[in-house]
């Protein structure tokens, strides 16, 4: 990945004071971020101007005020050269069912600009790093929503470029389906070397996969740090383990163990209050940090109990306002109607066509 | 890679199935290439080519139920005694199957832009380095070559033949110049006009009845009050009510300057003077849908 450490000092997206202001609506307003290489998440509620702040990067709609540079390449004069080099996979549909995948990211691989041997070459290899065996023969309109996903997902890095900027790529997948795709995305970084801007609306499974988040809100820059800063104040536990002979209620007997341990537990006595179906043998733990984990492992295994499951909760976004304090609900105040207006002048049909 | 045999199998295969990810070095051939790259692939997917089965029988029955036309009068003629010339005049060829070409366009222009919309695919191209100016170029292009092939490939046939039956050469490469001339005309007023209407309803079937009213209702209307026109009297009026329908545009340039035979009703086509107004307005259309494409794709930008 000798790429990938060239591109190490550089900024692969600059942003200086930009804003974009609608007759009606600011979608963005004044933000400046500096994004280096590697897996960066940005995050914000429908409407909060991701999707601008995309448009602009790529090149296609100027900003109202303020610049911006794409692998220092400034937007408002460099708009095909970035889109050359940028990979971009849309929120919504956009594949023609009645032809194969194959067909499809050749053709998109000849629109970015690759010879027609080479496209054939680079669609093979990126449908399949996705994940894409023999289906891709087939016409996409047969496909399932996650396949659907790796095709967009494809096309958008056929042309190896050296940024993709992934719009909500997890939307409309189930819980194995996300994890795959989140998966995905981390190795298009560290497998890849391709540094990759993925939004989305929830938090939680962002802090996961990249290294950095960026939290936007009615076009503002709210919080943007590495994710370590989020995981350490908000990771939560959930653990489920079988009882056995010696320990009739295993749940009772871990939570037992790692009270006295010294963990932290989450809600009502550390028990899932959700009420969800069997929520009563979901433990949530405060995690720490990497010693909390090892710290359940050894304790269920020194029980003699089955670990059924340890995962993290995900978060919603919501969680990053709270975590504000006092002046999230003044924040949240202020922004409402930006956020609605937003929300009214996409409703208007201007993303439509 | 084929004299490893035996053992060294395994490994082999195992390692092609986790070849890693490979960086492209090779070159990145920019907008003009891709734009072209979008013209050849519209201009083969009207006809069907690269794409399903079931997408080639339309154009290419049309295609040969143009060629066949052409060909039947190819053989009439050389095969009756005495002729010195084709029966009918290559200019009258299109207005005749202008049934044929009409359901060609009516077919092929939703296939090539209204996909794209309905799909939304449209974002794809436009993250690409192409803008919206070269896509709308491409596809206009590729349908004025679409259309180009299936009306100019029959004048080919009439024109071999002619020239087969030792007709005179001069005549016919003179009148066959004039009828590529007609065509190439009628393929740019046609495809504007269809991909126009193709692209302002993402429906496809009702992108194909949009187009079919466009070019039938029209010329019904216009044939039927020119009629009436020339039945009472008004034959003055008669070259005049032809600006208001594609087909008889097309028939009123060609009469006025490439020496067609107008198919109008007593044969009252325009004079030079009239002909002018008709090739303004079909430069006027022509530049009018090329304008209204290009706004219909500044909205769906991403």
């Amino acid at each position: 990945m000798a790429r990938a450490t060239n591109v190490d000092d550089v900024t692969v997206i600059a942003t200086e004071g930009l804003s974009k202001r609608f007759p009606r609506v600011t979608a963005l307003d004044r933000l400046s971020l500096d994004i280096g290489p590697g897996v960066t998440g940005l995050v914000g509620a429908n409407g909060a101007g991701k999707s601008t702040l995309i448009k602009i990067l790529l090149g296609l709609s100027p900003a109202t005020e303020g610049r911006a540079a794409v692998l220092g390449l400034d937007v408002s004069t460099s708009g095909a050269a970035i889109r050359e080099r940028v990979g971009y996979m849309p929120e919504h549909d956009c594949l023609p069912p009645d032809i194969s995948a194959t067909e499809f990211v050749v053709h998109m691989a000849r629109m970015s600009g690759l010879p027609p041997t080479a496209a054939r070459e680079r669609t093979a290899d990126t449908l399949r790093h996705v994940g894409l065996y023999e289906e891709r023969y087939r016409p996409i309109g047969g496909y399932s929503t996650g396949m659907k996903q790796r095709v967009k997902l494809a096309q958008a890095l056929v042309h190896d470029p050296q940024l993709v900027l992934l719009d909500e790529p997890t939307n409309g997948l189930d819980p194995v389906g996300r994890d795959e795709m989140l998966g995905l995305i981390r190795r298009i970084h560290t497998d890849f070397g391709i540094s990759v801007l993925v939004t989305s609306h929830l938090l939680g499974e962002l802090e996961r996969t990249c290294d950095h988040v960026v939290v936007i809100d009615g076009g503002a820059l709210l919080r943007s740090s590495s994710t370590s800063d989020f995981t350490q104040t908000t990771t939560t536990l959930a653990v489920e383990v079988t009882d056995s002979d010696t320990h009739p209620d295993g749940t009772d007997a871990l939570r037992k163990v790692l009270t006295g341990a010294g963990v932290k537990l989450v809600g009502l006595n550390g028990l899932d209050a959700e009420g969800l179906p069997g929520a009563g043998h979901i433990l949530l733990v405060e995690a720490a940090g990497e010693e909390t984990y090892d710290l359940v492992r050894d304790s269920v295994a020194g029980l003699g109990l089955g670990l059924v499951r340890m995962e993290q909760r995900r978060h919603h976004i919501s969680e990053v306002f709270r975590t504000e304090e006092a002046p999230a609900a003044h924040l949240e105040a202020r922004t409402a109607p930006v956020s609605a207006g937003a929300v009214l002048q996409k409703g208007s049909g201007r993303d439509e066509h | 890679m084929s004299t490893e045999t035996g053992a060294a199998t395994g490994s082999e295969t195992s390692r092609i199935h986790n070849i890693g990810y490979r960086a492209y070095d090779g070159p990145r051939l920019g907008r003009a290439y891709a734009r072209r790259s979008l013209y050849s692939q519209s201009l083969r997917g009207s006809f069907g080519l690269g794409r399903s089965t079931k997408s080639k029988v339309l154009p290419m029955l049309l295609l040969g139920v143009m060629c066949l036309v052409a060909a039947v009068i190819v053989a009439l003629a050389i095969a009756t005694p005495n002729t010195t010339q084709l029966p009918i005049k290559y200019t009258s060829f299109a207005i005749y199957l202008q049934a044929v070409i009409g359901l060609f366009i009516a077919a092929q222009a939703p296939q090539s832009v209204s996909r794209d919309l309905r799909f939304k695919s449209i974002p794809l191209y436009f993250s690409r380095p192409i803008e919206r100016g070269d896509y709308v170029l491409a596809k206009f292009a590729a349908m004025v070559s679409a259309l180009f092939v299936i009306t100019a490939a029959p004048l080919v046939i009439l024109y071999v033949g002619a020239l087969l039956g030792k007709f005179d050469f001069a005549d016919q490469t003179k009148w066959f110049a004039q009828g590529m001339v007609s065509v190439a005309l009628l393929s740019v007023l046609f495809a504007g006009l269809g991909l126009v209407m193709a692209a302002l309803t993402p429906r496809r079937g009702f992108g194909v009845a949009a187009v079919i009213a466009v070019l039938t209702i029209t010329y019904g209307a216009v044939s039927t009050i020119q009629g009436i026109a020339w039945t009472t009297g008004s034959t003055g009026a008669v070259p005049w009510l032809g600006l208001f329908s594609p087909i008889t545009l097309v028939d009123g340039v060609q009469t006025a300057f490439l020496g067609a035979d107008s198919a109008f009703p007593g044969g009252e086509g325009p004079g030079a003077g009239a002909g002018v107004v008709y090739l303004i307005v079909v430069l006027a259309l022509v530049a009018g849908s090329y304008a209204v494409l290009m706004r219909r794709y500044r909205r769906v930008g991403l």
